[in-house]
């Protein structure tokens, strides 16, 4: 059984400190759905909220529908999985999974027998007996989620769980935890900074920004169409050419950048007059030359990745160079040399001036 | 290279000069247990005797003495323990601000001399028995239950401190992962957070018991008429130096080295296994 | 990390039961056994030592005089201190010996110092695992032999008869026993030894987390010894001296059993004039008054080293 959650106008500040600012959202029931933003930016906190260890100072949580205002963490269909996991050393491993239903006056034998199922569903049969130290990180991490899993939550809640892992162990259990939550069918709800795991597990992303939620959407909306500034220079990689909107019309804007006007798709809430940002993503620029949409810049280095080689362009400001990737054959262009690049109108967009991420 | 030399082994002869200091007096006045002479000494040696072991287990103040003061241990152990591990679980939960007052005051027994804490036991109650007019019989004027208040005020400090020690390492989010599988706080406690503590919970024991049954300057007075091992030993070694004594200090320092080397080995056998595990 | 600290006042809730279990345990013990003990005796401090069907009564007021008894003795008494040639009447006995226990104190303090750094800076620096474990461990043992038998053993080695009398004399350095405890030397020598761990301690800790790398580095720019250890050794150790001298100090200037045992028949411990006032001259108001300035210095004592240090009191009392 899985239930929906919903965020009714919710606030919540620490003394003078705005952590989430009126955040508003509904998510399914069996949604796999992720915050996603840089630490600090309060989505912990709304896990927190929908846990029940922290209380909103204003506005609601749903979950199926009931309000939850003063019904305890431990009173709460929902089950957390913490960032250091906090499994109980003291305990052996089958225990750990079973605490949930220790606590709740189940018998030892269907402790034993429900443990044992779920060993075998995150393929650790036999390993109950272990002392969870003897386990390895990847091995930890799934006792943890059987562990929330053994109370039947409704809805799962994840703290960066995989932040702890290394590298290849973190695309595997990407690869797992989406598999699990699929069998279950059990409301995920899923915090992370990374921005690969929010876009390839979840249905659907929140960006949030300074306690603010920018953005819901698929991976692909925020991708391809960032509602705000902060969205965009956050999720992937992205150039940022600053100057004043000349002009808005059919869905297209016009900005006076550093390189002359540009033209892309506009965002919500551009106005002519105002100052806006043309982003364009690093593959969307190619080179060449064209009547409009294209300009040239010094080329300051190539990185060679082998599928793709990154050239950084300078600019004349202060501003962090233009990046363009090149299919990983093509050759290097000579470094100092002034290289034209253009791009299509389409791929780029343009949005109102705003906090932007890592500056 | 002859300097460095030279400076190595004046150091190894100080740490040798340290430790002849350290073991010489206990070492001698064990050894004038087995002497005949009188007062306690090895010199001159007179001859080999038990008698004063004998002497000492046949005086019936030092056997209500020993008596006392287990009970006052045990008393301690029950009052201290409790109360340093809940002292030192809210001071966990407190703010910065409120913690720094808290802990101000909990840790002042420990830096107060014995005396005063003596002293002020011994008057405090006096008056409450006074103003509440109790009788002669009551609590109030019981120097059992006035040692074990008196003792537990900077013992349950010491305990207290043990327990903050042990918590420094306890990984808070435990607690909210038990409450959060549906664990009431209670359960948290039991099942959580004291299994957790329960070495500190021993030790903590062991030390409240030990330094309960060596104090003195606090018992003497809280303790009213009754004897308590210590206040026999100092009012017996002041009138006059006896060798019963040194045969129960022998006694004493045997059963510490004999407690000493089986927690040694104890030690290493754990630190061995931990090492292959 | 703003977030990670924001959450913590909210960790709180124990719940209601082990909470109010839990408060109710440490309230006792803070009320009961702590403050309203030392305010009561603070109070009695102020009072007449009154029989006790008068305690209550009209007569049972507030007054200074314990403390007018402590600086100048009983009124029209004859006793005399003259200090820089201005003469007035005085308790002397009992504020001398307040004022040789401070110091006797504070020598004694430093004596253990001295005597301990050396040892610990070679348990912690030089010895390696298995010899420093059993050091710790030789160190521990008399401590756990009661603090009237190490004096009591005291007695022994330095007594008329003692085997340090015996020695002297057989190697013809004296031809009469040296009376060790009247002239205190048995008694300095007892603080001492008494409280050696309490100094080790804290010292071994605050020694041991040295990277030795840094004494190297020393040396190899030429530092002498002596600068290195005042230079780059007791800075690091700062926090372990000033808790290792605190717990000294405190522990002699508040002993009771040892100079009972060992101090010499003139020569009293401030403490021994408070357990007079209790168990042999029955006056507890003034000895409650002594108790209070014994808290004081102590306090005092305890602030300056705060100061001197500058280190905070969760150093000092580990």
């Amino acid at each position: 059984m899985s239930a929906d959650v919903e965020l009714d106008r919710m606030t919540i500040r620490f003394g003078g400190f705005t952590a989430v600012k009126d955040a508003n959202l509904r998510i399914a029931a069996g949604e796999f759905f992720s915050f996603l933003g840089p630490s600090g930016c309060g989505k912990t906190t709304i896990l927190r909220a929908v846990s029940g260890f922290q209380s909103p100072t204003e506005g609601r949580v749903l979950i199926g529908g009931k309000d939850m205002a003063g019904v305890g963490p431990n009173r709460r269909p929902t089950a957390l999985i913490f960032q250091n996991l906090a499994l109980f050393p003291l305990m052996k491993v089958w225990e750990n999974i079973a605490f949930g239903l220790e606590v709740r006056g189940v018998s030892r034998a269907e402790r034993r027998k429900r443990a044992d199922e779920l060993l075998e569903l995150i393929a650790l049969s036999g390993q109950g007996d272990k002392l969870v130290s003897e386990l390895s990180g990847g091995q930890k991490q799934r006792v943890a989620i059987a562990r929330a899993l053994a109370v039947n939550p409704e809805v799962l809640l994840l703290d960066e769980p995989l932040s702890a892992l290394d590298l290849k162990l973190r695309q595997h259990m990407r690869t797992e935890l989406r598999a699990i939550q699929r069998q279950v069918g059990v409301t995920f709800i899923y915090i992370t900074h990374d921005q690969g795991e929010a876009l390839t597990m979840s249905d659907r992303v929140a960006v949030m920004s300074a306690g603010v939620i920018q953005q819901v959407g698929s991976g692909e909306e925020v991708y391809r169409t960032p509602a705000t500034a902060f969205v965009a220079s956050f999720v992937g990689e992205n150039n940022a050419l600053r100057g004043r909107v000349e002009r808005v019309e059919g869905g297209y804007a016009v900005v006076a950048t550093e390189f002359g006007p540009m033209r892309g798709r506009a965002g919500p809430g551009l106005a002519a007059g105002s100052e806006g940002i043309l982003f364009v993503r690093p593959e969307a620029l190619e080179p060449g030359e064209a009547p409009e949409n294209a300009f040239s810049a010094p080329v300051l280095s190539t990185e060679f990745e082998g599928h793709a080689s990154h050239v950084h362009l300078g600019r004349a400001g202060e501003g962090k160079p233009i990046i363009l990737s090149l299919p990983g054959g093509a050759t290097a262009p000579a470094q100092g040399a002034p290289f034209p690049v253009r791009f299509a109108a389409d791929a780029a967009v343009a949005l109102p001036e705003g906090e932007t991420a890592g500056e | 290279m002859t300097a460095d030399r030279i400076r190595g082994l004046m150091m190894g002869f100080y740490v040798l000069l340290f430790f002849a200091w350290l073991f010489g007096p206990l070492i001698i006045m064990s050894a004038s247990a087995f002497n005949t002479a009188t007062p306690p000494t090895v010199t001159p040696w007179q001859g080999f005797t038990f008698d004063w072991f004998g002497k000492l287990f046949a005086n019936r103040d030092i056997r209500e003495g020993v008596g006392t003061s287990l009970l006052i241990g045990l008393g301690v152990v029950l009052v201290a323990v409790p109360i340093g591990l809940a002292a030192a679980v809210l001071m966990t939960k407190l703010r910065a601000r409120a913690r720094s007052v808290y802990y101000a005051i909990v840790v002042s027994p420990v830096l107060m001399p014995g005396v005063i804490i003596g002293v002020s036991t011994k008057v405090f109650w006096d008056r409450l028995g006074t103003a509440v007019g109790a009788s002669y019989k009551s609590f109030f004027y019981d120097g059992i239950f006035l040692s074990v208040v008196g003792q537990s005020c900077f013992i349950s400090a010491y305990c207290m401190l043990i327990f903050l020690a042990r918590l420094q390492r306890f990984d808070r989010a435990q607690e909210e992962a038990a409450l959060d599988l549906g664990a009431s706080h209670v359960q948290v406690f039991f099942k959580v957070l004291l299994p957790f503590l329960r070495p500190a919970v021993l030790s903590a024991a062991v030390l409240a018991f030990l330094t309960s049954f060596e104090n003195y300057n606090t018992t003497v007075f809280t303790i009213l008429p009754e004897k308590t091992l210590t206040t026999v030993l100092a009012s017996k070694v002041r009138l006059g130096t006896d060798p019963s004594i040194s045969a129960l200090a022998f006694l004493i320092i045997a059963i510490t080295v004999v407690g000493a080397v089986a927690y040694e080995i104890r030690a290493r056998s754990e630190a061995r296994r931990l090492g292959t595990a | 990390m703003s977030e990670a600290r924001l959450k913590l006042p909210n960790f709180g809730g124990l719940g209601a039961s082990i909470g109010t279990v839990f408060t109710v345990l440490t309230g006792f013990w803070i009320l009961m056994m702590i403050l309203l003990p030392v305010s009561y005796m603070v109070d009695f401090s102020f009072r007449f030592d009154l029989p006790p069907g008068k305690i209550g009564g009209p007569e049972d007021v507030h007054t200074l005089d314990n403390y007018r008894y402590l600086l100048f003795g009983p009124p029209g008494s004859p006793e005399r201190l003259s200090i820089f040639g201005w003469e007035f009447q005085a308790n002397v006995l009992h504020l001398v010996v307040f004022f040789r226990t401070i110091l006797a104190a504070i020598f004694v303090t430093g004596l253990n110092f001295l005597i301990c750094y050396p040892v610990t800076y070679f348990m912690a620096q030089k010895a390696r695992g298995g010899t420093a474990r059993l050091l710790a461990v030789c160190l521990i043992l008399p401590f756990w032999v009661n603090e009237i038998l190490r004096a009591f053993a005291f007695r022994i080695l330095l007594g008329g008869g003692g085997v340090v009398n015996e020695a002297l004399i057989g190697m013809g350095l004296i031809s009469e026993p040296i009376d060790f405890i009247r002239a205190d030397v048995a008694l300095y020598m007892g603080l001492t030894y008494a409280y050696i761990l309490l100094m080790v301690f804290p010292l071994y800790n605050a020694l041991e987390s040295l990277d030795r790398n840094q004494i190297e580095a020393a040396r190899d720019l030429g530092s002498p010894s002596w600068r290195i250890h005042w230079r780059v050794v007791m800075p690091h150790a700062k926090a372990g001296i000033a808790s290792g001298c605190t717990m000294v100090f405190m522990l002699a200037v508040g002993a009771l059993a040892v100079p009972q045992i060992l101090g010499g028949p003139s020569n009293l411990w401030f403490t021994q004039v408070i357990y007079d006032r209790f168990n042999t001259s029955l006056n507890w108001p003034l000895g409650a008054a002594y108790a209070f300035v014994l808290l004081v210095t102590c306090v005092v004592f305890v602030l300056l080293v705060m100061r001197l240090f500058r280190v905070d009191l969760g150093e000092i009392a580990k």
